[in-house]
C-alpha cells in the first residue's frame, strides 16, 4: 500500500509521515537500515539540485533520521538556507535542525552568525525568539563575541517573552566567555523588578552563574545591589501571594522559581554573615509554611535545608533543618527518602548530633527494597556510629552485612572493622565481632581485616584460649570463607596447645583431640577451594603444631613429606625446608616455631614503609568520615577509568596480610644481627602475594644451605634502567612521566609527571588529574604550579605514587583541563604502555 | 544545567533526543542504549535517581561516564509505554528536575490533547518545539504550560497564515504533478496537524499520576 502511494507521488518526495510510516513496518535493522539509505539518497538528490519547495520537508525528515542515529550531517548547510528564508516555517525547521545538528566546532558558524544577527533583530517576536533559541544552544566563543550586544539590548527588550530568551543567551555568553559579564552586570539591575515569572526565574538563573563564575559580581551582588532583601521580597511574595492559577504547580506557587531563588540565596550567604543574618527569616519561614504533602513542596523544603545548612545560619534553624530531613526519611516516597539521605551525608560532619537524633530511622532505612537508599543509609550508618551506641549499631549492621548485596560486603566490612577499632568498649567484644564478620562475610574481607585480626589476638593474650576454640569451631563447619580459614589457621598454629586446654570463660570448652585439629586443617590443604594462600597458612599451621602436640608428630611429618611433591612451588618448597628442619634440624625446631610474641600493628607501621600501606593502619587513624569520603573517591575513579576490570578487589587473598612478616623479621633479623628491612620486600615480587611467613622461611634456608644473599641483591635493581614515556602529547602540551621503584616498598612505584608547553602563550589553570582501577592506590602530590609557561620555557611537574600490590600492569587514565588563550581545554587519555619493570 | 533529554519507549527505541552539549551520532546512540539499559531494568518501587558510578546501578557502567562521570546524575519518570529521561548535573535539583518532567509531560498532553506515542512519533518536530519554550540551553525557560501552549499555538497559527500565502499557486502546480496523493508539499507541520487519523489509541497514556 505505502509502495504504492509512494509511486503515486513519485514526483514529489515522501512526505515525513509516509517515510515514519515506512520505517515502523518494517521487521528488521537491516530493511529499516535500506529505508533510511534509500531516502538518504533522494534527500542528498534534492539538495544537490537545490529544490526550493521540499527543502523543508527534506530537513524534517533528515531530522527524523538523525533521531534514530543516522548520520544527517550533509543537512548543516540546508539548514542554514532555510534559516535565511524570510519564510517563518522555514526559520522555525531551519534553527531546530541548527541546534540539532551543528556543534559550535563547526565552520558552518560563521555562515550562520550572521543571519542569527539578522533575525535578533527581527521585527516578528517569534523570529527573535527562535534565534534566541538556538543561539542558547550552540553559541561558540566567536559567535558570543559577536552577538553579546544583541543579546544585551534584547535583555532591555520590554517584552518577556524575549527577554526570558536573553537571559538564558547570556548565561550561555558567560559560560563560554566569562570576560563579556561585564557588559550583563548593569542590565540584571532591573530584571528583579520584573513582575512575569519566566523573566524572573532566567533572571536569577543569570545572576546566579554570575556569582558561581565571579567572586567579584558576588561580592558585587551581595554589597551594592542589596540583592539578599530583593530576593527575599520576592521570595516572601511567592509564599504568601494567595492562589495564582498561572504560577500554581500541585498546591504551591511556582516551586521552580522558589528552588532558583533558594539556590541563589546560598550563593549569597555562604561563608557571609550579614548576608546570612538576612536571610534567616524568610528560610525558616519556608521550612514552616510549606505544604509537603506533595513532591512540589518537598522539593522547596529540600532545597531550603540546603541553603540552611551551606549559610551561616542560626543552631535552631539548622536543628529545624535535619528535623526536616528526619520527616524525609519516613516519607513514603521514595525519592524523597533518598535527598534525605544524601543530604544527611553531607551535614553529618557539621551537626552530628542533631543527624544523631534520627539514627533508628536512618537504621531502619537499611532494610529499603531500593538499593540506592540502602547505600546511603549504611554510609550514613557508619559515620554515626561512636563509643555509645556501637554495640547496638554495630548488631545491626552487622545484621545488614548478612542480607547485604554482594557490592556492599567489602566496603561495609572495612567500616565494621574501623569501627571496631575505634570504638570498642573492651577486647572481648572487639574479637566477637569480628568473629562475627569474618564468618558472616564470606570472602569479602579486606586483606587488612585479616592482618588487623591475627594483630588483635595477638596482643589479646587472656583471650587467646576463646579465640582459637571459636575460631576453630567455625572452620569445623565451613572451610570455603577464605579468610576466615587464614585467621583461623594462624590461630589454630599458634595456639593449638589452648584448644585442648578447655580453659574458657562462660563458655563450654571444646572437646577435641589432636587428631580431630588435623583432620580439619587437611581438610583445608585438600579441599580445591582453598586458595594458595589458604594452604601456605594451613600448611605453616600444622608445622607449628608439631611442637604444640605430642602424639601426631609422625603424622605432621608424613603430610609434610606429602606436600613435598605438591604442583604449587610455594607449598612445595615450604613442606620441603619444614620436613628437612624435622630430619637435620630437630634440635632447632622447637625454637624455631615457638609463638609469635603480640604483634603491635601499629609499631610495624612505623616502622617499615611497606605496612602503612597494607595493613589498615592508615585508613583507622583518618577522620570518621573518611569511609565515606574513600568512597566517593573510589568511584569516582572508577567511573573515569569506565569499562575498567571488575570493581573492588575481587581476589583479595592476593594481597599480602603484612604485619605477621614484619614482626618477625624484626625479631629475626635482631636475632641474627643482620638488617631486614630491604630482604623483606625483596622475595615479594618473585612470589606476589605470599609474604606472611616467607622472609622467615628464607631466612632459614639461608641459615641451612648458604643462600642468604639471593634475596638481598634483587633490590638494588630497583631504579635501574626504566625508560620514561611520554604520556600525553596534544596541541602543545606535552606530558612525560619518569620512573621510580620506591626503596623502602617494592609495590610503590614514584612516577614524576613533567610538563611542557611548546606553544607561544601559557597555559593557565593547568589540572592533571589521574584515574587508575581498583586494584592499584594512586596518590598525587601537588603539581608545582598550575600554570605551563610558554615556548617550553619552563615545566610543571607533580608526584604520582601508585601502590600496586598485585603486581598487574598499570594502566591510567588521565584527565587535563587548562585555560589557553581565554578558552577551556578539557581532554582525557589513557596510558596503557607502562614499561613492565615498574611491577616485574 | 540539564545536559541531556531523552525520551524511548519501553522497547529502547529514542523517540526524542536532545543533547545540550555537542556528542556525534554514534555516541548518542550509545548514551540512549545504555542509558535505556540502567533504567529498564529498575523496579517501578525504587527511586527515580541514577548516580554517576557502579552503586545505583549494581555495576560500573559506561553511560554516565559518557555523560560526563559522577557529578551527573540520571533523573527519571516512566509513563506508561515511555520512559523521560533527564541527565543534569549536580547545579540541580533532583526533586526539583522531577517536576519538571511532571510539567513537560503535562504539557505535551495539554498541545496533544490526551498525548500518546503516535503522538510523538509522527510530531517529533513539534514536540521539540515545545520543549525549545521549556528548557533552553540546558536551563529551565519557562514552566508555566499555559504560558508555553499559547505560544506554541501562536506560531502555529504563524506558520499557517504563510501556508495560506504561498498555497494556492503550488497546489495547483502540485496537483496537477501529484494526482492523488495530491496534498501539496509544503509546511509539513502544519499540514500533518491537520489530518493526522488517530490511530488505534491502546497505547495511550493513561492518566497523569499525580504526586502524592
Amino acid at each position: 500500500m505505502s509502495q504504492l502511494l509512494e509511486k503515486l507521488t513519485m514526483p514529489a518526495p515522501a512526505k515525513l509521515r509516509d517515510l515514519i510510516r515506512q520505517i515502523r513496518s518494517v521487521r528488521t535493522q537491516a530493511e529499516e537500515r535500506a529505508v533510511i539509505e534509500k531516502e538518504c539518497a533522494n534527500i542528498r538528490g534534492m539538495f544537490r539540485d537545490e529544490d526550493n519547495t521540499y527543502r523543508c520537508r527534506n530537513v524534517a525528515k533528515l531530522l527524523y533520521i538523525h533521531m534514530l542515529g543516522y548520520p544527517a550531517h550533509f543537512g548543516q548547510l540546508e539548514c542554514l538556507k532555510l534559516i535565511a528564508s524570510p519564510r517563518f516555517t522555514d526559520k522555525r525547521i531551519g534553527y531546530l535542525g541548527a541546534a540539532l545538528l551543528l556543534d559550535e566546532r563547526q565552520d558552518v558558524h560563521l555562515l550562520v552568525t550572521n543571519s542569527l544577527k539578522n533575525d535578533l533583530n527581527h521585527n516578528t517576536q517569534f523570529v527573535v525568539g527562535l534565534a534566541l533559541g538556538t543561539l542558547g544552544n550552540i553559541c561558540s566563543v566567536e559567535m558570543s563575541r559577536d552577538l553579546a550586544g544583541e543579546v544585551e539590548k534584547l535583555l532591555k527588550s520590554s517584552n518577556a517573552y524575549i527577554k526570558k530568551k536573553a537571559a538564558l543567551c547570556a548565561v550561555r555568553i558567560i559560560r563560554k566567555v566569562p570576560e563579556l559579564m561585564e557588559m550583563f552586570l548593569p542590565a540584571t539591575k532591573n530584571l528583579l523588578n520584573e513582575k512575569n515569572h519566566g523573566v524572573l526565574l532566567t533572571a536569577v538563573c543569570l545572576i546566579t552563574e554570575m556569582c558561581d563564575k565571579s567572586p567579584d559580581a558576588l561580592a558585587h551582588f551581595r554589597k551594592q545591589n542589596k540583592m539578599v532583601p530583593q530576593l527575599v521580597r520576592i521570595l516572601k511574595n511567592l509564599i504568601m501571594a494567595g492562589y495564582s492559577p498561572e504560577h500554581d504547580v500541585s498546591g504551591v506557587s511556582d516551586p521552580f522559581l522558589q528552588v532558583r531563588i533558594l539556590r541563589l540565596l546560598r550563593l549569597l550567604g555562604k561563608n557571609d554573615s550579614e548576608a546570612s543574618e538576612a536571610m534567616n527569616d524568610i528560610l525558616a519561614q519556608v521550612a514552616t509554611n510549606t505544604e509537603t504533602t506533595k513532591n512540589v513542596g518537598n522539593s522547596i523544603l529540600y532545597e531550603t535545608v540546603l541553603t540552611i545548612m551551606d549559610i551561616k545560619s542560626e543552631s535552631g534553624l539548622r536543628v529545624l533543618a535535619v528535623n526536616i530531613l528526619g520527616r524525609f526519611l519516613l516519607n513514603n516516597d521514595k525519592n524523597i527518602r533518598y535527598v534525605a539521605l544524601n543530604s544527611l551525608l553531607k551535614t553529618v560532619q557539621t551537626d552530628l548530633n542533631a543527624v544523631q537524633r534520627h539514627r533508628s530511622t536512618i537504621v531502619d532505612c537499611l532494610k529499603d527494597p531500593d538499593i540506592s537508599i540502602r547505600k546511603r543509609a549504611m554510609e550514613l550508618s557508619f559515620a554515626l556510629v561512636n563509643s555509645n551506641n556501637v554495640r547496638g549499631m554495630m548488631k545491626e549492621l552487622i545484621f545488614f552485612l548478612e542480607k547485604a548485596d554482594a557490592i556492599f560486603k567489602v566496603d561495609c566490612t572495612s567500616n565494621i572493622c574501623i569501627a571496631a577499632d575505634k570504638y570498642a568498649p573492651n577486647k572481648r567484644w572487639h574479637i566477637d565481632t569480628m568473629l562475627k564478620v569474618l564468618s558472616t562475610a564470606g570472602s569479602y574481607v579486606r586483606d587488612d581485616v585479616i592482618a588487623h585480626m591475627i594483630s588483635l589476638v595477638s596482643e589479646a593474650s587472656t583471650l587467646q584460649a576463646y579465640t582459637v576454640q571459636q575460631l576453630f569451631r567455625a572452620i569445623q563447619e565451613d572451610i570455603t570463607q577464605q579468610p576466615l580459614v587464614q585467621v583461623s589457621s594462624w590461630c589454630v598454629g599458634e595456639y593449638g596447645d589452648l584448644l585442648m586446654s578447655g580453659q574458657v570463660e562462660e563458655e563450654e570448652p571444646l572437646q577435641v583431640t589432636e587428631d580431630e585439629v588435623l583432620d580439619t586443617l587437611e581438610k583445608v590443604l585438600n579441599s580445591s577451594g582453598s586458595t594458595a594462600v589458604t594452604k601456605s597458612f594451613t600448611l605453616t599451621a600444622v608445622m607449628k603444631l608439631s611442637t604444640r602436640f605430642t602424639q601426631t608428630i609422625p603424622r605432621i611429618q608424613a603430610l609434610m613429606d606429602q606436600f613435598g611433591s605438591s604442583v604449587d612451588m610455594e607449598l612445595q618448597q615450604r613442606s620441603v625446608e619444614f620436613a628437612k628442619l624435622f630430619k637435620s634440624y630437630d634440635h632447632m625446631r622447637s625454637g624455631l616455631l615457638e609463638r609469635m610474641p603480640p604483634l603491635d600493628a601499629k609499631v610495624g607501621s612505623k616502622g617499615d614503609g611497606e605496612e602503612a600501606n597494607t595493613n589498615g593502619e592508615t585508613t583507622a587513624v583518618s577522620p570518621p568520615a573518611s569511609p565515606a569520603v574513600k568512597q566517593e573517591e573510589g568511584n569516582a575513579l572508577l567511573d573515569l577509568l569506565g569499562g575498567g576490570p571488575s570493581p573492588a578487589p575481587v581476589i583479595p587473598q592476593m594481597e599480602k596480610p603484612a604485619a605477621p612478616p614484619a614482626a618477625s623479621n624484626d625479631l629475626l633479623g635482631d636475632l641474627l644481627g643482620l638488617d631486614l628491612s630491604s630482604p623483606a620486600a625483596g622475595p615479594a615480587p618473585m612470589v606476589p602475594g605470599m609474604t606472611a611467613p616467607q622472609p622467615q622461611m628464607d631466612m632459614l634456608g639461608g641459615l641451612m644451605d648458604g643462600v642468604a644473599a639471593q634475596p638481598a641483591v634483587q633490590m638494588s635493581a630497583n631504579n635501574l634502567g626504566i625508560p620514561s614515556l611520554t604520556a600525553y602529547e596534544k596541541n602543545g602540551l606535552k606530558i612525560s612521566f619518569s620512573f621510580q621503584r620506591d626503596n623502602s616498598n617494592a609495590n610503590v612505584v614514584i612516577i614524576t609527571l613533567t610538563a611542557t608547553n611548546s606553544t607561544d602563550a601559557p597555559m593557565n589553570e593547568f589540572v592533571f588529574q589521574a584515574a587508575v582501577p581498583k586494584t592499584f592506590q594512586l596518590q598525587l602530590q601537588s603539581p608545582s604550579g598550575s600554570v605551563v609557561p610558554p615556548s617550553n620555557m619552563g615545566v610543571v611537574t607533580q608526584v604520582i605514587k601508585i601502590l600496586n600490590p598485585q603486581k598487574a600492569p598499570i594502566r591510567m587514565r588521565i584527565k587535563l583541563t587548562y585555560n589557553y588563550k581565554g578558552t577551556d581545554v578539557n581532554d582525557m587519555g589513557e596510558v596503557n604502555s607502562f614499561p613492565a619493570a615498574l611491577w616485574q | 544545567m540539564i545536559k541531556a533529554i531523552v525520551v524511548f519507549n519501553n522497547h529502547g527505541k529514542p523517540r526524542l533526543i536532545k543533547f545540550f552539549q555537542h556528542y556525534n551520532e554514534d555516541m548518542q546512540q550509545q548514551i540512549v542504549r545504555e542509558t535505556f539499559h540502567l533504567v529498564s531494568k529498575r523496579d517501578e518501587n525504587v527511586c527515580n535517581f541514577l548516580e554517576g558510578g557502579r552503586w545505583a546501578s549494581g555495576k560500573s557502567s559506561d553511560s554516565e561516564n559518557l555523560i560526563g562521570g559522577s557529578d551527573y546524575k540520571i533523573i527519571y519518570r516512566h509513563y506508561a509505554t515511555l520512559y523521560f529521561v533527564f541527565c543534569v548535573d549536580s547545579s540541580e535539583s533532583e526533586l526539583g528536575i522531577l517536576d519538571l518532567i511532571q510539567v513537560f509531560v503535562e504539557t505535551l498532553d495539554k498541545a496533544f490533547e490526551n498525548v500518546c506515542e503516535l503522538d510523538l512519533i509522527f510530531h517529533v518536530d513539534k514536540v521539540h518545539y515545545i520543549l525549545q519554550e521549556l528548557v533552553m540551553g540546558g536551563m529551565v525557560l519557562e514552566t508555566n504550560m499555559t504560558e508555553i501552549v499559547t505560544r506554541i499555538e501562536e506560531q502555529s497559527k504563524l506558520e499557517k497564515s504563510e501556508a495560506g500565502l504561498t498555497a494556492v499557486p503550488e497546489r495547483a502546480a502540485s496537483a496537477v504533478k501529484a494526482g492523488l496523493a495530491g496534498a501539496p508539499a509544503r509546511v509539513v507541520s502544519a499540514a500533518k496537524n491537520l489530518d493526522l487519523p488517530k490511530l488505534p489509541s491502546n497505547i495511550q497514556l493513561p492518566n497523569l499520576p499525580s504526586f502524592r
